[in-house]
């Protein structure tokens, strides 16, 4: 293992411009280890996505504005184009979308759309790439996998399917998995075993994924860090045993207050009041004053900077300040 | 595949002979006894009825109907009562005629109109996309026999590089002189369908990319041109099912064109049969036409559940 970051992100900033202006991301810092497994926790709207996105340079080129630095293995994406932009998406890094039945094209056998990408980033031949894909649907655990190779994505159930997104998006082992809520389209059981097996394959190939949800008991089940994004920025980062045993940032503790794991009957489940700002204009001050219990007269008047509470950990409130004055 | 080839056209057999009774009956049911065209004014009502006996007009609509179908499977459609002659021998001509215009106005429509809409629907919005759709609209609402006239005007009057009227002398023949007939009715039938094929690939093609799938396809690596190609095999089966509609429209609705042009093909010959009140010529023009327009209905059925898996083929 190295000690440089795979993934090292600087200051993003990505906005997107049409009928009206919004500032989606803002600002944001992240770096992720070899081989880790970082929870990105946030609800709707909050950047999540986007920051994915920007990772595999999917937003469209004509109405987003990026700046700031995204670094894969040292290697500065922003600046790729065409095929060496092509090798890097599905070879280095690869994703897993959280709607698979949308996600694989409906007309090409799930075998076809495997051994494609095999084909793409290995230059070997079909049936080579089709022995890859029976090989990754076994990887991935779909029961008779001869059959399933054959299959159209119609053909499948909703677990089967995102098996099948998982071993396509693995199937040239990348460095780096996004998953983009990858189980929130999926019953409850099968969430699990999905769950399991991303887990299971991370251990196997070694590689680093950055898992999306909005559902905190989802990333307390797969994570071993935790970030909390909230309007396009990182608000709360550490291990998941810190910010479970000790959220500091109000937004995290309203996260967390709003499960409904552990809580017991009859008790009100706290709600965070308020809905998420529309980030029409760029952030100049905490964005979550306006739904803060705890607002300050400084709150509404400059973003607030991160502290760190502790090792590998960061917040950006001013609670935090007067915690540390005290 | 072959069975559901097989049930697909056990499926026409039914229609086709809904097609031959609405045929027939449609004749019937308008207004006009077909004897007084061809009758002398004065003629005596004698002569009449024996006229209506050697027709087989005299017996009830149903014995009239299974006699006529009894002979349509055969390929024998009664005489033409204003010219005498064989029906299925004018209708073959006719048709042969029409087939030709229309694939030829389909060879030019339909990759014109295919690329046009891959156009505008992969540059949506932009000012590619305008233009595309300028040209469709125009496409679509230009009333083609008065464009058919302006180019009869333009390039046979006017520079005279091209005839204005029929399809040459004798029978069609693979030389110079038939294919320069045959280039003014084409162009002037390709309008239509260019636009709408454009329009309605433009709309798939928009859709399609809009889909996550294709964000799906980038994210694996794939290049432009190969997401293109998923994107054309997502849009083929209902690219395929607008074009052979298309083509039916060709081959049946090109009755002003033919008219303007003097286009030997099924359109004169059907509007000939209609002001000459020739009975056994309509209802075998029609009789041919619908049967062609069902024939290309399968073809297009069988040719969409090869393409799109997600059509059931059991």
């Amino acid at each position: 293992m190295t000690s440089s970051p795979l993934l090292q992100i600087r200051d993003l900033n990505v906005r997107f411009h049409g009928e009206r202006t919004v500032h989606a991301i803002n600002g944001l810092n992240l770096s992720l280890g070899h081989g880790e497994m970082l929870g990105l926790l946030g609800e709707s709207g909050s950047g999540k996505s986007v920051t994915l996105k920007t990772l595999l340079r999917l937003l469209p080129p004509k109405r987003t504005m990026i700046d700031g630095s995204i670094e894969v293995n040292g290697t500065d994406i922003m600046t790729l184009s065409g095929k060496r932009l092509s090798r890097y998406r599905g070879g280095d890094v690869s994703m897993v979308f959280q709607e698979p039945a949308l996600a694989l094209d409906p007309v090409y056998t799930v075998g076809e759309q495997i051994a494609e990408t095999v084909m793409r980033h290995r230059g070997i031949g079909r049936r080579e790439a089709m022995e890859v894909a029976l090989d990754m649907l076994v990887k991935v655990r779909i029961p008779s996998p001869e059959r399933r190779l054959k299959n159209y994505p119609h053909e499948m159930s909703g677990g089967m399917r995102q098996r099948a997104m998982i071993a396509l998006a693995l199937s040239c082992r990348p460095k780096l998995l996004l998953a983009d809520e990858p189980t929130t389209a999926l019953d409850a059981t099968v969430q699990i075993q999905i769950l399991l097996l991303l887990r299971e394959l991370q251990k196997e190939f070694g590689m680093s994924i950055i898992f999306v949800t909005h559902d905190i008991g989802v990333a307390v089940e797969i994570a071993d860090r935790v970030a909390v994004m909230y309007a396009g920025n990182i608000v709360e980062e550490g291990s998941i045993h810190d910010i479970i045993r000790d959220p500091r940032h109000p937004y995290t503790r309203g996260l967390l207050s709003a499960n409904l794991h552990d809580v017991a009957r009859g008790t009100r489940l706290e709600a965070i009041p308020g809905a998420p700002p529309a980030l029409n204009i760029k952030p100049a001050s905490c964005q979550f004053a306006p739904r803060c219990a705890h607002v300050m007269p400084a709150c509404t008047s400059a973003l607030p900077p991160f502290v760190s509470p502790g090792e590998g950990r960061r917040v950006a409130c001013l609670l935090e300040r007067g915690r540390e004055l005290a | 595949m072959l069975v559901y080839f097989l049930r697909r056209l056990l499926y026409v057999c039914p229609v086709a002979l809904g097609v031959s009774i609405i045929c027939f009956m449609l004749v019937h049911i308008a207004p006009g006894d077909p004897l007084t065209s061809v009758m002398a004014v004065d003629a005596t009502a004698q002569e009449q009825a024996a006229m209506r006996a050697a027709y087989g007009l005299d017996k009830p609509l149903p014995t009239q109907y299974a006699i006529w179908l009894g002979k349509a499977v055969q390929g024998d459609l009664g005489k033409s009562i204003a010219s005498g002659r064989p029906v299925a021998d004018e209708v073959g001509r006719a048709v042969k005629n029409s087939l030709m215009l229309a694939f030829a106005a389909s060879l030019l429509a339909f990759p014109i109109g295919t690329s046009l809409g891959f156009l505008a629907g992969y540059f949506r919005d932009s000012w590619v996309d305008r233009l595309v759709m300028s040209i469709a609209i125009a496409g679509v609402s230009l009333p083609n026999y008065w464009l058919g006239i302006v180019l009869v005007i333009i390039f046979s009057v006017t520079l005279g590089w091209l005839p204005a009227m029929g399809a040459g002398a004798g029978d069609w023949a693979w030389d110079l002189t038939h294919l320069s007939h045959l280039v003014l009715p084409a162009v002037t039938l390709a309008v239509v369908p260019i636009g709408i094929v454009a329009r309605t690939m433009r709309a798939l093609v928009g859709e399609i990319y809009s889909m996550d799938f294709v964000q799906a396809l980038y994210a694996k690596g794939l290049e432009p041109l190969d997401v293109l190609r998923h994107v054309i095999r997502n849009v083929a089966p209902t690219g395929l099912s607008v074009m052979g509609i298309q083509l039916g429209y060709l081959l049946g609705g090109s009755i002003l064109i033919e008219t303007v042009f003097n286009w030997p093909g099924t359109g004169f010959l059907l509007s000939s049969a209609i002001f000459q009140r020739d009975l056994p010529l309509l209802q075998g023009t029609i009789l041919v036409l619908a049967l062609f327009f069902v024939v290309l209905n399968l073809a297009v059925d069988v040719a969409q559940a090869a393409i799109d898996p997600r059509i059931k083929r059991s």
